[in-house]
């Protein structure tokens, strides 16, 4: 609050007699985090994709979606940088919009998943007994079935082939590892003494749940997290190849892969440009999920 | 009128090989103000108890069948071990410091978040209330530039610094007891011995009352004003200090004495002896006394009886034997 801002922490930004703190998080953080040539790439990537999703209709003149046949199938030309579709329909700016509905789908399925599995996973490690048992059943159930599977399934179930179904499949896919995760995690720090002496001073089971074990049991969450990300997104890429992904005409970049298959070896740009783009999200958000890792997590303090 | 009396508390852990009487009928009780030693071996059941009275038990496989635990004229063994009274105890009025200091702090929330915690659970403070208090109690327990300390971690501290906070931790709600779990076991001699005078110095003058349980003859012999003697989950021994270590009358507190050097004793006046044997396995013990196999002075009768519940043998001195050691 008083002299430097960035430095005090939230929590003591009301105190009275605020101790200036030798070093800011936010420094170390940044420092970590961009210290590192290899997080620095990823970063740069997530960032141009990011950037990509948000200003898509700056970048391109034309419509994802509009066909003009008569331009189909062409190779790489000044008018189109990466050629067209069967459709006649601009690979490049397919490409550019597919990040809109790669980066949504990713986003959303891997919140929900991560915030449905880490309540469940909390809940099963810190609880015991028989809600222990009940969750990480349906867990193992979730876990047996493979992942693609399951999420033909759903998308299947749920016919439409809207965005929000596949979110819904990819997200309902991702809750069991997220879960087993995080109980995992929550079941060894809850052997600590620092939970123990917790219980001593009074603290109620739900409060000791989110001040102590969640604080020391989310890193892996946030790696978790971020890979997730380019998972969900390799999952949509899956799904649409598959074809019960997101349904034409909107630009899926898994779609564009399994749409360009047949012209193979005619004209490879058309799955191989989409495939590399699917490449390079799950590359830069793995590389931020690692880095955002080394940088938050309190344990590495003062190794690196 | 004791501040906590514990009577005939019975702690039985359910293992797979059997149950395992980790404390059973022990008896004690804590007067206001007071310091208490509780002495044993490891694994004697010290801890259990002290962990019972704080219903922190973990059930299963423990489970804390009998006997009562009255304090402010209440028996908190009638509570949810987790439930709202306890808690509401626990912290406030009987509060811990347990014995290692470098995993008993959360290593990734900042030290003035753990004091406060409790400040704002039990005293219902206001932030900026919590932190002026943190900031007293460190400076009470002795942690230097206290103000610019609070925001550090853990990790940041000494091991000796993190037993000064978890001090202040459970100093914060001016409790009626601190239980002391082998608070210094973990830190070396000298740092123990500021980290004792110091515990000793803040009770007194908060007339707090204080229990150390140890294995350190030397920790009790010098703060406690009374000692319980436990041996294979009981408790064999209790006095006041001075007729403890003056004229001991259980044969293993006896053994005990014979076993330590003592300070300010010339070379080869005195010969250690050690008690032979080992303490016993607490799995399905026989009826009779735990400690009849090491004992020296065993007579017909400890073969055969069960072992002797706690007998006055003096003022204010009971020991739990048929054989009464006078003047050794």
């Amino acid at each position: 609050m008083p002299e430097n801002p960035v430095e005090s922490k939230p929590d003591d930004a009301m105190g009275a007699i605020a101790a200036p703190p030798r070093r800011s998080e936010w420094r170390r953080f940044v420092r970590v985090f961009f210290g590192r040539k290899l997080y620095l790439i990823g970063f740069i990537i997530v960032a141009i994709i990011v950037f990509t999703a948000i200003f898509a209709p700056l970048l391109t003149s034309y419509n994802p979606e509009k066909n003009d046949l008569p331009a189909r199938l062409q190779t790489p030309n000044a008018e189109h940088w990466l050629g067209t579709d069967q459709m006649g329909r601009d690979i490049l700016c397919r490409i550019i919009y597919g990040t809109r509905v790669s980066l949504i789908i990713g986003f959303s399925a891997v919140f929900a998943s991560t915030i449905a599995g880490t309540i469940m996973g909390l809940a099963a490690a810190h609880y015991g007994g028989w809600v222990f048992a009940v969750i990480m059943r349906v867990a193992d159930v979730l876990m047996a079935l493979p992942a693609i599977i399951l999420m033909m399934l759903i998308a299947g179930m749920l016919k439409g082939g809207g965005i929000w179904i596949v979110v819904f499949a990819l997200g309902f896919g991702g809750i069991a590892p997220m879960c087993r995760m995080m109980c995992g995690q929550a079941l060894s720090v809850k052997q600590n003494d620092y939970v123990m002496a917790a219980r001593a001073v009074g603290m109620s089971n739900w409060r000791i749940m989110w001040t102590q074990i969640f604080p020391n049991a989310y890193p892996p969450l946030i790696v978790g997290l971020t890979m997730g990300i380019g998972g969900v997104v390799l999952g949509e890429a899956g799904l649409s190849f598959l074809g019960i992904g997101v349904q034409a005409p909107t630009p899926s970049w898994g779609g564009m892969v399994m749409d360009g298959q047949r012209f193979l070896l005619t004209n490879p740009l058309l799955s191989l440009m989409p495939g590399l783009a699917i490449m390079l999200l799950v590359f830069g958000f793995n590389m931020v999920g690692d880095g955002v890792r080394d940088a938050i997590d309190p344990r590495l303090r003062g190794v690196i | 009128m004791a501040l906590l009396d514990v009577q005939e508390l019975q702690t039985y852990f359910h293992t797979e090989y059997g149950l395992v009487k980790a404390a059973d009928k022990v008896t004690f009780h804590v007067n206001e103000g007071e310091i208490i030693g509780l002495v044993g071996e490891s694994g004697c059941g010290k801890s259990v108890s002290i962990l019972s009275v704080m219903r922190l038990i973990p059930s299963p496989p423990g489970e804390t069948v009998g006997g009562k635990v009255i304090f402010e004229g209440k028996d908190l063994l009638k509570y949810q071990p987790n439930g709202r009274e306890m808690r509401a105890i626990r912290g406030s009025k009987l509060t811990m410091i347990f014995q290692e200091p470098m995993t008993s702090l959360n290593p990734v929330l900042t030290v003035s978040r753990q004091l406060t915690e409790t400040l704002e659970l039990h005293l219902d403070m206001d932030k900026r209330a919590a932190r002026e208090r943190a900031i007293e109690l460190l400076r009470m327990v002795g942690v230097p530039d206290a103000p610019r300390r609070i925001d550090d971690y853990p990790h940041q501290f000494s091991g000796g610094m993190r037993q000064r906070v978890m001090i202040a931790m459970a100093l914060s709600c001016n409790p009626a007891i601190i239980f002391a779990d082998e608070p210094t076991t973990a830190v070396d001699v000298t740092t123990q011995a500021q980290l004792l005078e110091l515990m000793k110095d803040l009770v007194t003058r908060l007339n707090t009352s204080l229990v150390i349980v140890t294995h350190n003859l030397g920790v009790v012999a010098r703060y406690a004003e009374r000692i319980y003697v436990m041996y294979a989950g009981r408790i064999i021994e209790s006095g006041r200090s001075e007729d403890i270590f003056g004229h001991p009358r259980h044969p293993y507190t006896v053994g005990l004495l014979n076993s330590v050097p003592r300070l300010g004793e010339r070379h080869g006046t005195r010969k250690l002896i050690p008690i032979y044997g080992l303490p016993p396995n607490l799995i399905n013990m026989p009826q009779t006394c735990a400690f009849l196999p090491r004992c020296t002075e065993k007579i017909g009768k400890c073969e055969k009886e069960p072992w002797p519940e706690l007998r006055a043998v003096g003022d204010d001195h009971y020991i739990s034997c048929y054989v009464d050691i006078k003047g050794k």
